[in-house]
């Protein structure tokens, strides 16, 4: 007797074939073997107060409901300068979408709308990106030429990004490599999405308009541990400028992935570096998984005669089907067809992703391209909520079958069953070719699915309402004097310093090396001394407690101006950082006073250190000096901290302790 | 002539190209003080400096190269760009009305000039339908190109061209004309064409944009849409504009070519209806009438054609302290009609009194209307109002400034008479001085009030 097909079981067994290994387990030699290849586009929001292209404040967000007005927009793809559509404009004026834009009159003015054109690009703007272009090493343009960039997913009302490079091939010097740069280009950063339900695509004006920075690599990364690190690079070198935004959603990556025999794929809008291995991780594995369902249909194909994708519509009350989907679909008045997929038998249950099957790539386009919203189908081959078999066979005695086609039934609104059936026998075709190029949205767990086609080159067309900018030499030979030092000789200076390395991350992440130069270089500290206390002390008091909104970096300044200035010990900065970081208002002597600290010489805390000594020897347990001195020390330190160096504190202790 | 292969560059930079032998459209590596670059060299904007050569790099944006920088250029291949919209035949279908397009020119129909870095009109209806694969649905379109000029190089001549054209395929039997125009004079155009031809037994719709078509967010298409909608199927056999009604992409408006105007420099929405309510909304495969009285679409083949214009009519915008000598020069120059536009309730100052009266001593034809662009000449309200009637200026009662001025245009042409001249503006052709300004032909509402945000919140504008 044939043994039943068990989808879960073939998920298992394409998944051992492909050889997936998870993240933790993998090495470079599994990366290897698979061909990965990365590269990135990292986004970098610049601390300006205007927008780019008009006058509206930058960085004043609001919340999804908070709006006074709507617009409506529907796009239309348009030829490029060269005379071509863009592949992914097609498809998006397949979704017929109807956009919706939420202004808010504070933030949002009639360029936004596109109703009124370009004023002239932001200086400031400008200026900030091509100093961060300088520090990346590219090659700065002679003129800026605006350029438009088609987006027909609505995220931006005109339907392109107005965008001009600043330089082309540059490079960073990660760890163990060198990375190359293609270019970095300023652009205005678009529209938030609120929802995308069916036809209708609803965004806010808030962030539209910003400006953001692009920083492109080349594929250069060969796992995802370099591509993490590219990225750590990329944004403390925008960060080490001082000038760019920092927080939620200003700094963005869009990760190009591919394996060996692969495509460019592009995981779009990743926020968190940290989830960026993960991710590389699994679409590297995705597309290799593709690589294999494509050698399995080929076979298949090989061996018949290729047989093209059936449907029918069908009527769940006269076949009586039972499934729950089914009926709830029936109930809402959608359409229902069944179709019939050639060879695809145990490719619907192939493996992707961790818990992904080659048919979720298919329902995802349903709801991207045809716009039907999930759950949008049921198929042979679900991993749960299988279909019943009797449902099956009513099924199967429509499309009649072959032993190894697999079925897929989904529904819709009438109106929009041919772009769906479209879709499936699209998508399928596909499977014969590999990978589809795509841009792709991730999630938290490390999967992607689905976002649009890939766009390419074709979508680029001359700014017309802008005239170009010219860069003399002389301009950009005076801000190349002004840029700070690469992100490369900050780790070497931070080394020079003896400055722990767990710190590292942390000092670069918020810019803080030209903190401690100063604050060295002005008032004679240790540099070691204030990496530790930036690095560990406060970053441990900022990740407990609120910050007050008049803190600021300068108030830690002040500070050890102060502590010069009083001469007492920088120790004494570790117990006022609470209390200034809550009060930042409070002047600095009342800050020592409400943390009880008095001026004190060697002489005044050594005082009372006989008569504790006395005391200590008919409390205590041994007779260790070790144990003596350490609970001495304990007994004097609150009181001796600021005031002298705990080092020569305890020295004097040992004297009393071993010459008594 | 063998083609320009150098497009648009010009002194230092054409020599560099030259120097290394290098084309528009030529693949290239440039070698400069600011490192390599790689690309296809693109023309050149004639407006834009001689110091800078463009390239499309191979991530397809553009950037400029400084000539100063460069050491050394040397051309790799050559591929040259064709920029042409997609042409296809236009479908004709028996149960769909034939609709004609006439095309001035105007964003409506435009693409990139590398000469001028600008958009330049372009058009043909194998264009039009591979942008707009609607129209199909709609009709069957003929096209015929009669200018290709922007809306400012609009004229008499071209008026009197169109109207004699739309004339022939009246009779012809053609079921709708619509024409496209650059938007800046669209309302000119309207009123002249409204006064030419006459008692016409189908609708004329002139449309335009206000975003040009090669940008994905253009209102072009929708607009043609509903012109060539409202011209095939709908029943107001009248001159009429059609374009956005709210800036958001959800229904135009059919205007009265002489109540039209054009009112904000950008918007998309920025054709109004002044003193009076548009005739009909218009959607794709809708039209909803808001005016009861219209001329409605008949069977026969009648039509008035009068292309008749004198170009010796002129307007002046009072300011304050007008001098005298500025009314006295044109009159010298031979104008025969003035159109003041005055302020207030049509007023001018007393300065210029005497060269009013020695213009009408002259024989020409002075017409009062307002700045305020809403409301009534009312030149009886105060004395200065009524001794300038006596010196021969007549009120142009509500009738736009623009319309005015195409109007009197449009009367001198037939006669230079003043008296026959007057009977002509005085007599409404359709509604450009209309007996009664309803109370919702003035709303210019107030942003920050809190009933109108609420209704701004709610309904799109």
């Amino acid at each position: 007797m044939k043994k039943r097909f068990s989808p879960k079981k073939n998920y298992e067994k394409t998944r051992s074939e492909i050889g997936y290994v998870t993240r933790k387990k993998a090495t470079p030699a599994d990366y290897k073997r698979i061909g990965f290849k990365s590269g990135l586009e990292v986004h970098q929001q610049l601390k300006t107060k205007k927008k780019l292209f008009c006058h509206c404040p930058a960085g004043i967000y609001n919340d999804h409901d908070e709006y006074n007005a709507e617009i409506i927009r529907h796009m239309r793809p348009t030829l490029s300068e060269l005379g071509e559509y863009d592949g992914t404009a097609l498809m998006e004026y397949k979704t017929r979408k109807q956009i919706i834009y939420r202004i808010k009159n504070q933030t949002a003015c009639t360029y936004d709308i596109d109703d009124t054109p370009p004023f002239l690009i932001n200086k400031e703007a400008l200026e900030i990106a091509l100093e961060i272009s300088l520090l990346s090493g590219l090659n700065i343009v002679g003129e800026v030429h605006i350029t438009r960039k088609q987006y027909l997913d609505g995220s931006i009302p005109t339907g392109f990004q107005r965008t001009a490079i600043l330089g082309v091939e540059g490079e960073i010097q990660l760890k163990n490599k060198k990375v190359r740069l293609i270019q970095l280009s300023i652009e205005e950063d678009s529209c938030r999405e609120v929802s995308d339900i069916r036809h209708t695509r609803i965004f806010k004006t808030d962030r539209l308009g910003m400006p953001l920075i692009e920083t492109v690599t080349y594929p250069d990364m060969e796992t995802p541990d370099e591509l993490r690190e590219a990225a750590e690079y990329i944004r403390f070198l925008n960060r080490s400028t001082g000038k760019v935004r920092i927080g939620i959603g200003a700094g963005r990556e869009d990760v190009n992935v591919s394996c060996r025999g692969g495509s460019r794929v592009e995981i779009k809008g990743v926020s968190h570096n940290k989830w960026i291995p993960e991710l590389s991780h699994n679409e590297a594995f995705r597309q290799f998984a593709l690589l294999h369902i494509r050698k399995l249909l080929k076979e298949r194909v090989a061996n018949g005669k290729n047989r093209s994708i059936r449907s029918s519509k069908i009527d769940p009350r006269d076949l009586g089907l039972e499934n729950e989907h089914i009926q709830k679909a029936y109930n809402e008045n959608f359409e229902i067809y069944a179709v019939n997929l050639p060879y695809f038998k145990g490719i619907l249950s192939h493996f992707t992703q961790p818990g992904k099957i080659f048919a979720d790539e298919i329902t995802t386009r349903l709801k991207v391209i045809a716009c039907i919203e999930k759950p949008n189908m049921i198929h042979t081959e679900m991993l749960e909520d299988h279909i019943n078999k009797k449902d099956l066979e009513k099924i199967c005695g429509i499309l009649e079958p072959k032993e190894d086609d697999a079925q897929i039934v989904f529904w819709g609104p009438k109106e929009d069953i041919p772009t769906a059936l479209e879709t499936i026998e699209e998508r399928c075709q596909m499977a014969f070719d590999g990978v589809p190029n795509e841009t792709r949205k991730s999630f938290p767990d490390g999967t992607t699915i689905f976002k649009r086609v890939l766009p390419g080159a074709n979508r680029m067309y001359p700014d017309t309402d802008s005239a170009p900018i010219p860069l003399k030499t002389d301009y950009i030979e005076t801000l190349r004097k002004n840029i700070p030092q690469t992100v490369a000789e900050r780790f070497r200076q931070m080394k020079s310093w003896g400055i722990p390395e767990d710190t590292y991350h942390y000092l670069l992440s918020k810019n803080l090396a030209p903190m401690i130069e100063q604050i060295s270089g002005k008032f004679g500290f240790e540099p070691k001394f204030l990496g530790v206390f930036w690095g560990h002390t406060f970053k441990n008091i900022e990740g407990k407690m609120p910050q007050h909104k008049n803190f600021s970096y300068n108030k830690i300044y002040g500070l050890f101006k102060f502590i010069h200035n009083e001469k007492l010990q920088p120790s004494i900065a570790k117990r006022m950082l609470p209390v200034i970081y809550e009060h930042p208002d409070m002047e600095f002597s009342s800050v020592l006073i409400s943390i009880n600290f008095r001026k004190k010489s060697m002489n005044e805390l050594l005082a009372p250190v006989d008569f504790l000594y006395e005391k200590f020897k008919e409390i205590r347990i041994s007779g260790n000096d070790k144990n003596t001195i350490n609970w001495l020390m304990g007994q004097v330190y609150r009181q001796a901290a600021g005031n002298v160096e705990m080092k020569n504190l305890k020295k004097e202790i040992e004297k009393i302790v071993h010459n008594p | 002539m063998a083609e320009d292969i150098f497009q648009g560059y010009k002194g230092a930079a054409l020599g560099v190209l030259r120097k290394f032998n290098v084309r528009v459209w030529g693949q290239t590596l440039i070698d400069t003080t600011r490192g390599k670059f790689t690309g296809t060299v693109l023309p050149r904007s004639e407006n834009d400096d001689d110091r800078h050569i463009v390239l499309k790099i191979p991530t397809g944006y553009n950037i400029g190269i400084d000539i100063d920088t460069i050491n050394n250029m040397k051309e790799t291949g050559y591929q040259k760009a064709n920029y042409k919209i997609p042409e296809k035949e236009f479908p004709y279908s028996d149960h769909l009305p034939n609709v004609k397009l006439f095309g001035t020119g105007g964003t409506i129909a435009s693409r990139l000039d590398y000469r001028t870095g600008a958009v330049i009109p372009a058009f043909s209806p194998g264009e039009l339908y591979g942008a707009v694969p609607e129209l199909a649905d709609i009709c069957n379109l003929t096209t015929e190109k009669l200018f290709a000029i922007f809306s400012e190089n609009m004229g008499p001549a071209q008026y009197i061209t169109l109207a004699k054209a739309i004339g022939k395929e009246i009779r012809n039997g053609i079921d709708g004309i619509i024409i496209s125009h650059g938007t800046d004079t669209l309302h000119h155009t309207a009123a002249a064409l409204s006064f030419m031809i006459q008692n016409q037994p189908i609708p004329i719709i002139l449309t335009g944009s206000q975003r040009s078509s090669d940008r994905p967010s253009s209102d072009a298409a929708l607009n043609l849409m509903h012109a060539v909608y409202a011209a095939g199927h709908g029943d107001i056999a009248e001159t009429l504009v059609c374009m956005f009604g709210p800036t958001s992409d959800e229904y135009g408006f059919l205007h009265r070519g002489t109540r039209v105007r054009k009112m904000h420099s950008s918007y998309r929405s920025t054709f109004r209806t002044i003193g009076d309510i548009p005739v009909a909304t218009v959607k794709r495969d809708e039209i909803k009438l808001i005016k009861e009285n219209y001329n409605p679409r008949r069977k026969d083949r009648k039509v008035n054609i009068l292309p008749y214009f004198s170009e010796k009519v002129t307007m002046l915008y009072y300011y304050p302290d007008m001098k005298a000598e500025i009314l006295d020069s044109l009159i010298d120059m031979g104008y025969k009609g003035v159109v003041i536009v005055g302020t207030g309730l049509g007023h001018v100052n007393k300065e210029i009194y005497p060269a009013l009266e020695r213009a009408a001593k002259k024989g020409v034809s002075i017409y009062m209307t307002l700045q305020t662009i809403w409301g009534y000449v009312h030149m009886f309200v105060y004395d200065t109002g009524r001794d300038m009637m006596a010196k021969g200026v007549v009120p142009a009662g509500n009738m736009l400034p623009e319309v005015t001025f195409i109007k009197l245009g449009w009367a001198l042409g037939q006669t230079e008479d003043p008296v026959e001249v007057k009977k002509i503006m005085l007599s409404p052709v359709n509604d450009e001085i209309t007996e009664r300004e309803p109370y919702n032909g003035y709303l210019v509402y107030q942003g920050g009030v809190p009933e109108v945000e609420d209704f701004v919140k709610k309904f799109r504008k």
